[in-house]
């Protein structure tokens, strides 16, 4: 029961460490809130659940699940909240990696980044 | 020393690294987006910290009021931001 619950924490904690590397790493902030909220999520459930197999069944375990339920219902409503937010007072994405940019035979310009005046 | 110390510091860490994009930008919502994040961990490393002290009946609940604190902080912060298209800094982004 220990190790089972040692085990699933480690996978969780490194579900957070992706998260963590996608925010630091993905260009642009579209793609920082797909690395953030799906992988937080799955994270911080399998960290709870671990802590949950490694308690037994307890009042604190339910309360663990209480916290998993609604992190599971509330991380995508908040991304989902801060990118409709961020459409709609025109943040722009980042259409293009860097090495196009220099290279003659690139396929034609994305209209958004006329837009963003480049 | 127990497992659970190890854990904590893994979480100690993993949040450390996001301090750098709150502080990087390069807009408002990047930097929301990572307090985000950083509270989502702050609830693991409640959660965890109650059981390095075997009182996890306490920090539970803790760990429970912060979740609800984080998602209603960020939630307010993005209707502000969507009513107010002005106070947002268009820095234009590089990947």
């Amino acid at each position: 029961m220990n190790i089972v619950g040692l085990i699933v924490m480690s996978v969780g904690l490194f579900f957070l460490g992706v998260s963590s590397v996608g925010l630091f790493r993905l260009p642009g902030f579209f793609a920082r809130v797909h690395a953030v909220s799906k992988s937080e999520t799955l994270g911080i459930a399998l960290v709870l659940g671990g802590l949950m197999i490694h308690d037994g069944v307890s009042l604190v375990s339910f309360k663990l699940a209480l916290i998993v339920v609604f992190v599971a219902i509330a991380n995508p409503v908040a991304a989902h909240l801060l990118t409709r937010a961020a459409v709609r007072t025109g943040i722009l994405p980042v259409s293009r990696p860097p090495a196009f940019a220099s290279d003659p035979n690139a396929p034609p310009a994305n209209p958004n980044d006329a837009a963003r005046g480049k | 020393m127990n497992e659970f110390t190890i854990a904590a510091s893994v979480v100690v860490f993993i949040t450390a690294t996001l301090f750098w994009r709150i502080v990087l930008g390069p807009s408002v919502y990047n930097r929301l987006l990572a307090t985000g994040a950083v509270g989502t961990n702050a609830i693991a490393l409640l959660a965890i910290t109650g059981f390095i002290f075997e009182r996890p009946e306490m920090f539970v609940d803790l760990a429970l009021t912060y979740a609800l604190l984080n998602f209603i902080g960020t939630v307010a912060a993005a209707k502000y931001l969507e009513n107010h298209p002005d106070e947002v800094d268009r820095t234009v982004e590089t990947p």
